[in-house]
């Protein structure tokens, strides 16, 4: 499995670099983007101290933790959501007579190389408010698990946007909303947002266990919405959960494909 | 080989249902040669997606090399090779050689079988002089001649062919012709066939099937197809019959 997802992958590469311009000018623009919103954090502690309780290292320790996450997702699974895309130009079908999971192919499909200086970028943003804060391995530990958690549900997330479009051909900017929604979310901390909405992605889409929850643990927080202390360690098991969800939707979803005519 | 029994699929289209199939019957059997008719939308490329185990019949049952497409895709994917005339299953950036390399790798085929396959395949199909070319800088004859190859590297129990000669010019349909002749005689691989060039039909098949409304309506030798006509007739006349006396 993962032979081949590197193979398609090394192959993706290869084809990318048929377009040298393009290739360039991905790459120039992927850092580019990446570097607005640090650049927005940034300005707005340049107007205040905190940010409804965190300081600006904290906040760019709860920001690089999710965007390692959601970067290393966007890079290595994200094409799942032309899956619309795919159905209507026919070629969904070409991925479909190979001896290989469709999810796979779909996942490497016209993977970009280009993006993995955006995971460099949030991996520099994680590392810098690391050390900044001083944070010692006694809590620390919990930094790999949080972003692994994370990695697993935007994966999660982008497997059922994809198997959505199944359903949805003729909307598929709505999915986004759960991936690229989701990753903004996560770029604050939790407590700017209403009790209700923290709720909901709490207890509904756990996007609060991407770096919410554990976060306040490796930060020696209390959770300012008063949810009690086990809810820090819940991570990997909502992870769990949701990507046996993921799995399940993506079956449905093939399942009910209709392919186009002729 | 190919076994379908009452085979149906319907599709909801703004609250109504169209069957695109439905209760078809046949049976194909090992190393015959198949040409599968219709007019344009009569359900044949629906039916090659089902034998595929792209699309799941919504009734019946399919099997094809002993299987269930849409529950074993995957494994039956290294017993039938497919090939689509209106898109290819290649990579569009890549050289047709590297393309080749990446099916044996998902495919699993043995280095040395790869080799003397990729040999022979070269030659019958004569590759030769644009292996090293980007899929989208070959002519529709020379992808349509890299897409039959890649269908056949693993080498499939069945091959199923929807429209292989599709827009090609007279000597590229001979070239492709002479080849699916000589894969079914050589090899025993079953063909099935759709194609609206009824040439491919007299050059090729020895049973015709017809499809029309999603239901089958001939089924026997090119003889026989003959046969349903007056004494005389050319192969498009007994087909027309056909097409337009069954729509009523």
């Amino acid at each position: 499995m993962a032979r081949t997802y590197f193979l398609l992958l090394w192959t993706w590469t290869r084809a990318a670099a048929a377009y040298p311009v393009s290739f360039a000018m991905m790459t120039v623009l992927g850092f580019a983007i990446a570097a607005i919103d640090v650049a927005v954090i940034l300005i707005i502690f340049a107007n205040t101290t905190t940010l409804a309780g965190f300081s600006r290292e904290e906040v760019l320790f709860l920001y690089g933790a999710a965007n390692l996450a959601f970067t290393i997702c966007d890079t290595f699974v994200s094409n799942l959501d032309r899956v619309s895309t795919h159905i209507k130009a026919g070629t969904l079908d070409t991925f479909l007579i190979r001896p290989v999971g469709a999810w796979i192919q779909l996942a490497a499909d016209r993977f970009m190389a280009t993006r993995i200086g955006r995971i460099l970028q949030a991996g520099l943003v994680l590392g810098y408010a690391v050390s900044a804060l001083g944070i010692g391995w006694e809590r620390a530990w919990m930094i790999p698990v949080m972003v692994l958690t994370g990695i697993v549900i935007f994966a999660s997330l982008w497997t059922i946007a994809g198997a959505l479009q199944f359903l949805l051909t003729d909307a598929p900017e709505v999915v986004n909303t759960l991936t690229y929604g989701g990753s903004q979310l996560t770029q604050y901390p939790f407590s700017v947002y209403t009790r209700d909405l923290v709720k909901g992605v709490t207890y509904v889409l756990p996007l609060a266990f991407v770096n919410w929850q554990p976060g306040l643990y490796v930060l020696d927080r209390a959770d300012p919405f008063g949810t009690p202390g086990f809810m820090r360690f819940l991570g990997p098991a909502a992870a769990l959960v949701l990507a046996l969800s993921a799995a399940l939707v993506w079956r449905q979803g093939l399942r009910h494909y209709r392919s186009t005519g002729s | 080989m190919i076994e379908l029994d009452r085979a149906g699929r319907s599709f909801k289209v703004k609250r109504s249902v169209v069957h695109a199939v439905q209760n078809l019957s046949f049976t194909v059997s090992a190393g015959e040669f198949v040409g599968y008719l219709g007019p344009n939308g009569a359900g044949k490329s629906t039916t090659i997606k089902m034998l595929c185990g792209i699309l799941t019949p919504t009734s019946g049952t399919v099997r094809v090399a002993g299987l269930d497409p849409s529950r074993r895709r995957t494994t039956l994917a290294r017993r039938i090779g497919v090939v689509f005339g209106q898109r290819t299953t290649l990579w569009w950036d890549l050289p047709l050689r590297d393309s080749f390399e990446l099916i044996r790798h998902l495919y699993r085929i043995d280095r040395a079988a790869f080799a003397a396959r990729l040999d022979e395949l070269t030659g019958t199909l004569d590759l030769g002089a644009f292996l090293r070319t980007p899929v989208r800088q070959l002519s529709l004859g020379q992808r349509m001649r890299g897409d039959l190859a890649a269908a056949l590297l693993h080498a499939p129990d069945v091959l199923v062919l929807d429209e292989p000669t599709i827009g090609l010019d007279v000597v590229s349909k001979a070239s492709i012709r002479d080849f699916l002749l000589r894969v079914n005689a050589e090899r025993g691989t079953t063909v099935l066939l759709t194609t609206h060039d009824l040439g491919d039909i007299e050059r090729l098949c020895r049973r015709v099937m017809l499809i029309d409304h999603g239901r089958l309506a001939f089924d026997g030798t090119l003889d026989d197809l003959m046969a349903t006509a007056p004494e005389q007739s050319s192969i498009e006349e007994v087909v027309t019959r056909l097409y337009t006396g069954s729509a009523s």
